[in-house]
């Protein structure tokens, strides 16, 4: 904390809490080396392939049953039938394919980390929250906070989606092929929410960092997100992202509105009243 | 920009964090402390230079493009290069002893290959806490 001692805060009688020792800090070594694959991850075969029929199936049995396919080196699965029941394929922490033939319903794919998985249908309320990383490709039209805490990987709805679209988002990709609702990217972080459709009202409302790419129109920006040129690397980027979910336009990305954090918002709370008030 | 800067500070070094920057705005002087994140959390990844190892990890994941390793960069903390791993919640240093390219792209995919050794060894303190605390 280089400054510190000698910062008007300090002078003033601030900063007693000691600032050291909060978060762990560790030297990298050339000894570290590993695979590719955490070293608790289950060795799979994509060319091994498994079907699981859910129609019977209690969630918790449907998602043990996904973990015992894993274990025995299935890395292809197929879900059948899963009739829209609620928090399916959860907490994956291995490379695999799933292949869901229906919709999921709430908190479906939530905490993954590796896996990509492709949805014939649509899906529920707050689909694949907190994802760590993996690829998840929703067919059809998904429901509010779609993304939610998203920390990484591709999040793909090729229709629309609700309210709330990556909310606290934190990392990762999320695009959305038709519409996104009211207070997408609300409290974003960081990361990139791609809409080829139209964006709700509020757009990145109180967003910290991040960026949001909206090809068609916007109903108002919220607190704090303003618009940016796009770049090269931006179009670049957007172009090959796009094409890999065949979601690239016929015209290309030059009419993506490009929006990021204003930064007024960052240290709010040191503001003096007259300037919160300017902000907000 | 190889920061991300607070209003009224544009950083344009690249080495400007290890060189002890960071207090550059009014309000950061003020505070005695830097604002924001020590690096450009979003400069997106020039692929052209993908190094070789980073090709194989994509090959074995079954991914076309870097995935979760877009937001990884390459980051200061004490003026030290370093790579934030969100799995211990910590820094973890670049060795003092490697030379670091002249621009940030080559040095975020550098981040993003010893990220991905770190995190996948044996050694990593979450091989521990799977073991610890796994519920299935």
């Amino acid at each position: 904390m280089a400054g510190l001692t000698d910062s008007t805060s300090t002078q003033m009688g601030m900063h007693t809490e000691p600032l050291t020792g909060r978060d762990i800090k560790t030297k990298f070594t050339l000894e570290n080396e590993g695979g590719f694959g955490y070293h608790f991850g289950r060795d799979v075969d994509f060319n091994r392939r498994a079907e699981i029929d859910c129609a019977q199936l209690e969630p918790t049995e449907i998602n043990r049953k996904i973990r015992e396919l894993m274990d025995s080196g299935h890395g292809s699965i197929v879900v059948r039938n899963p009739g829209a029941k609620h928090s399916l394929i959860v907490g994956i922490l291995n490379r695999m394919n799933i292949i869901v033939e229906g919709s999921l319903g709430y908190f479906g794919c939530g905490l993954l980390d590796g896996p990509t998985v492709r949805i014939s249908g649509r899906v529920g309320w707050s689909f694949a929250e907190n994802m760590m990383a993996g690829i998840c490709v929703v067919e059809e039209n998904a429901g509010s906070t779609f993304g939610a805490a998203l920390r990484g990987g591709d999040l793909v709805c090729k229709g629309s989606v609700g309210s709330r679209t990556g909310i606290d988002q934190k990392g990762g990709t999320i695009i959305v092929g038709g519409d996104t609702g009211a207070f997408s990217g609300f409290m974003m972080q960081r990361g990139r929410i791609v809409v080829c459709g139209n964006a709700g009202k509020n757009l990145g409302d109180s967003m910290y960092d991040g960026t949001i790419y909206v090809g068609g129109k916007i109903r108002d920006l919220g607190v704090d997100a303003v618009s940016a040129q796009l770049t090269d690397l931006d179009r670049a980027w957007l172009s090959r992202k796009l094409k890999m979910y065949e979601l690239l336009p016929e015209q290309g990305v030059d009419h993506f509105t490009k929006i990021v954090a204003g930064k007024q918002l960052w240290s709010y709370d040191n503001l003096e009243p007259t300037e919160k008030k300017l902000v907000l | 920009m190889p920061g991300s800067g607070y209003k009224g500070a544009q950083i344009d070094d690249v080495d400007h964090f290890l060189k002890g920057g960071g207090i550059d705005s009014e309000r950061e002087q003020a505070i005695g402390q830097h604002i924001g994140y020590r690096y450009d959390v979003n400069l997106l990844p020039d692929y052209d230079r993908l190094t070789p190892f980073l090709k194989d990890y994509l090959e074995f994941m079954g991914w076309d493009d870097l995935n979760w390793l877009e937001d990884v960069h390459m980051g200061y903390d004490d003026g030290q290069a370093a790579v934030f791993d969100r799995n211990i919640n910590g820094w973890v240093a670049i060795p003092e002893d490697m030379e670091l390219p002249d621009n940030q792209q080559d040095r975020d995919m550098i981040a993003r290959e010893m990220l991905i050794k770190f995190q996948m060894s044996p050694d990593h303190p979450l091989v521990d806490l799977y073991r610890a605390y796994r519920k299935f």
